[in-house]
């Protein structure tokens, strides 16, 4: 999100899920939207056979790659000198939105500049598109009016991920792209209220609605309405919390509804880190593989459990509503607010509402909202009054920041690729029939999918002796796993896909420990691995 | 946008061009019976039940496909029509068990709900022709049972239309025609990726959620319309609650972003709120191995420790992790916990894994 918010001044997705019906163009770019936002997925469908081209870049064959009218098969890590490209070759051929540059954006030169060197026939060496796709898909982009960009975490899970949605952002500038209903760069937020923990102030720089740690005035602002002082220097990101709780600098950790033994990279990181800690409370659904570590673990109530809102990738925030009573008697927020009581800072609320009211009036962007307001269709943020009908697209008038800011990017390899020892290139995502950690605790989905299948292209199968069903071991320098394999074309000869669900294969042992400087994403997408038959 | 005027049942209605006849009757609140139509697919006009009378038409026109014009004059309750209705709720179930009593849609049912409305009460044809399938239950969610399929294809518009997969259609030809996938197998043997959208649309007992065989009525449950707690997209739906225990997931149509369009996630994956393997007593370690204890012990555990900590390292020596599933609410307080009580901006979640 730190790219977007560098180039526009907000790191939201800036058009709605259903403006997807009315695009000419959607661009998808390190998105399986099918099999990770399913629903979505099924709207870019409509759209496609309602006459919308469709552009996909991924090194994997997915649903929508097979449907695209442009597949560009990427080879991982590659997305900037395709993009690049893309927007050399629209300058070159004078397509961009001059108008739109002049008034709306800055630092055009810059970027003039770096992609001036980014011929297609160059970029096509790196990342193996070929240069007359890239020629076709610049001119498509460029000359379509209703065109939308999508994409997912095969942009971000990079070392490069700020600077690859930093491209993106130049891209939609340069062609105007930006701001209008059907039309603009859309992240999809992968889990089901990643955009409303980030909104909440879940984060180690800002309070709720973004607002900095760092500011006085904001600090003041919580200082009076909380009633304490609070800490005026930025906090830590979970992979400096793992590596400071390796160097003993963290003692204590509460860890709610998160999974970081599965889900993180580098797993083998993660679990000496919480071992070295003093104190772990862990408050979960289930024992997971974190809560395992755990001093103290309380039980937690689900979705189905409590009142509560959700906020959706289009910045909808929408109503959750509790069906049952808590199954381990009391709601998380009720739990949170007698920790606090019993730690000497008593927290009285009768009801989530009352919670949510107290965040709104401390949140510009939710200022406007209220459980009445929201109870039939959630409301788009921002909605800063209560007469605010909330935000359908951003970036109409203006952007976030004022004018978007166009930067000259460059390529950045991937951290960690393959070489003698580890020939393959694995890269992970979701598959569909899982979310995460918890499905495989749905009865009826674990019937069905309950182990992982490594994807291995057909030519190396041959090579490794492995027919689909067979068991490899797959091992990184940072540990190793067994799964069973899927030969398949899906896959470019070279590279491995895994999918992280599955307690039996945890991928995440093999994953790199490389991040983004700036966001500390890890590079999930790409790492070398090699790949040996098992009996 | 050109406006057209009509008279319906003797009440004048202005309607956009291009709105259907049953379009512009539920303007005026006149519910035209219909079994093949649903808003969110295309019309096709196949099951005929919602005919009408039009001035200076010769035929009953099937009203979901017929676009209302200036001055049309239609009125959808006539002697004549209501025989027409009559004698397709008589075909239709000449061929269809009549086995409501233990019929899983039983009050879920468009075809039960008009045969009782036109006190249709059994098929008056001798001896008709019957199917016998076997029910398909050879996955763990989806119910299909073709004899009480009464070829309206909405499932197959929904699978083209909705999820844009087409897995099923109709092969055979005449009294053998039925719906399936490709080389008529079973779902569990084509790509069927079981959103289950095809079920939401069924107007009969043809497709049921298998979740939900034999645990209640549909007029027993309680639905509560909430948002889905697995992916981004915020999708909305209904939680079917009976006895304090949810049975399953229907779509609600009013739903802002999807309708009634669910995926496998979504519609089937919710049983793991009641996992057996659901924590429901806080856990301490002790000596390596976790003893249940009550919640005021964990609580007086977590508040001397964390206390401890705090005063022997520091308020930075504590960071916290809240979550991307977890409600708005709990992940503010969440950050206020760590920010107040604790002192320290050391707070994230996996936004960015």
């Amino acid at each position: 999100m730190a790219g977007l918010a560098t180039s526009f001044g907000s790191g939201a997705m800036t058009n709605s899920i259903n403006e997807i019906l009315g695009a000419e163009l959607l661009f998808l770019i390190g998105t399986n939207t099918t099999e990770a936002h399913p629903v979505i997925g099924y709207k870019m469908k409509q759209a496609k056979r309602k006459g919308a081209k469709l552009i996909v870049v991924d090194p994997r064959r997915t649903e929508l790659a097979a449907e695209a009218d442009y597949w560009l098969q990427i080879k991982p890590g590659t997305d900037i000198p395709l993009l690049n490209a893309i927007m050399h070759v629209i300058i070159k051929e004078d397509l961009y939105d001059k108008k739109f540059i002049e008034e709306r954006t800055e630092n055009f030169e810059a970027l003039k500049q770096t992609v001036e060197k980014y011929t297609p026939e160059y970029a096509s060496e790196l990342c193996g598109v070929p240069a007359e796709d890239i020629y076709a898909v610049a001119r498509l982009y460029a000359k379509t009016d209703k065109a939308g960009i999508f994409y997912t975490l095969g942009i971000t899970e990079h070392v490069c991920g700020t600077n690859n949605v930093m491209s993106i952002a130049n891209l939609a500038m340069l062609t105007g792209h930006i701001g209008r209903e059907s039309t603009g760069v859309n992240p999809l937020r992968g889990q089901n209220n990643v955009q409303g923990a980030c909104d909440m102030g879940a984060l180690p720089n800002v309070y709720p609605g973004y607002q900095k740690v760092t500011d006085p005035a904001v600090r003041e602002k919580f200082e009076k309405a909380w009633g304490v002082s609070l800490p005026a220097e930025v906090g830590l990101m979970i992979p400096e919390m793992f590596d400071r709780a390796n160097s003993g600098e963290i003692k204590a950790m509460y860890i709610l509804g998160e999974n970081p033994v599965l889900t993180d990279p580098n797993a083998n990181h993660i679990k000496s880190g919480l071992e070295k800690l003093e104190f772990l409370v862990v408050h979960e659904l289930f024992l997971t593989e974190t809560a395992q570590y755990a001093d103290v673990v309380l039980p937690a109530a689900s979705f189905a459990e409590t009142d509560g809102t959700f906020t959706n990738t289009e910045r909808r925030v929408q109503r959750v509503r509790k069906a049952i009573e808590p199954i381990p008697g009391r709601t998380n927020w009720q739990t949170i607010m007698e920790m606090s009581t019993r730690m000497g800072y008593p927290m009285h609320y009768n009801s989530a509402e009352e919670i949510f009211n107290e965040m709104a009036s401390l949140t510009p962007s939710y200022q406007g909202m209220s459980y009445a307001r929201i109870d039939k269709n959630g409301l788009q943020w921002p909605c800063p009054t209560p007469d605010h009908p909330g935000t359908k697209y951003l970036h109409a008038a203006a952007f976030t920041r004022g004018k978007g800011l166009f930067q000259g990017i460059d390529h950045i390899p991937p951290a960690e690729l393959p070489d003698e020892e580890y020939p393959f290139l694995l890269s992970t995502g979701r598959i569909l029939f899982h979310y995460n950690v918890t499905t495989p605790y749905s009865a009826g989905i674990n019937s069905i999918w309950n182990e992982e299948y490594a994807e291995v292209n057909p030519d190396d199968a041959s090579r490794l002796g492995v027919t689909t069903g067979d068991k490899v071991k797959v091992t990184s320098r940072r540990g190793e796993v067994t799964t069973k394999v899927q030969v398949t074309d899906r896959v470019p000869p070279g590279v491995i896909w895994m999918s992280f669900h599955y307690t039996e294969s945890p991928t995440n042992v093999l994953t790199s420990a490389a991040v983004d400087p700036i966001t500390k994403t890890g590079e999930y997408k790409v790492c070398a691995v090699k790949v040996e038959k098992l009996n | 946008m050109e406006l057209v005027k009509l008279t319906i049942d003797g009440q004048e209605v202005q309607v956009p061009a291009g709105t259907t006849v049953l379009e512009a009757a539920e303007q005026l609140g006149i519910h035209i019976p219909r079994l093949c139509h649903d808003p969110d697919l295309t019309a096709v006009g196949a099951c005929r039940l919602c005919v009408v009378e039009i001035e200076g038409m010769r035929n009953l026109p099937a009203s979901c496909v017929t676009m209302a014009t200036d001055g049309m004059v239609v009125r959808t309750d006539t002697p004549q029509i209501i025989e027409a209705r009559k004698t397709i709720l008589e075909l239709l179930i000449a061929n269809h068990p009549l086995d409501c009593l233990s019929c899983e849609k039983l009050g879920d049912c468009k075809l039960a709900e008009y045969c009782y409305q036109y006190g249709v009460k059994k098929s008056p044809f001798i001896n008709p022709e019957k199917h016998s399938y076997e029910v398909e239950d050879n996955n763990p969610f989806i119910i299909r049972d073709l004899n009480k399929c009464i070829l309206c294809g909405r499932c197959i518009r929904a699978c083209a239309e909705m999820t844009c997969n087409d897995i099923i259609d109709f092969s055979y030809r005449g009294f053998k025609t039925k719906v399936g996938p490709f080389g008529d197998t079973t779902l569990a043997e084509s790509d069927c990726v079981y959103c289950g959208n095809c079920v939401a649309v069924c107007p009969t007992g043809a497709l049921t959620e298998k979740q939900m065989q034999g645990k209640g009525r549909r007029w027993e449950y309680k639905r509560v319309k909430t948002t889905c707690p697995f992916c981004g997209t915020g999708c909305n739906f209904d939680l079917m609650v009976k006895d304090g225990k949810i049975a399953g997931v229907t779509s609600n149509p009013e739903s802002v972003v999807n309708g009634k369009q669910l995926c496998i996630k979504g519609r089937f994956g919710w049983d793991f709120v009641h996992s057996d393997k659901r924590l429901t007593s806080p856990l301490v370690k002790v000596d390596g191995k976790f003893v249940p204890v009550s919640w005021d012990e964990a609580f007086n555990t977590i508040a001397k420790r964390l206390g401890e900590i705090k005063e022997k390292y520091g308020a930075n020596a504590f960071a916290s992790l809240s979550s991307a599933r977890c409600t708005n609410e709990e992940n503010y307080l969440v950050q206020k916990f760590v920010r107040a009580v604790m002192g320290t901006n050391n707070v994230d979640h996996c936004a960015r894994t």
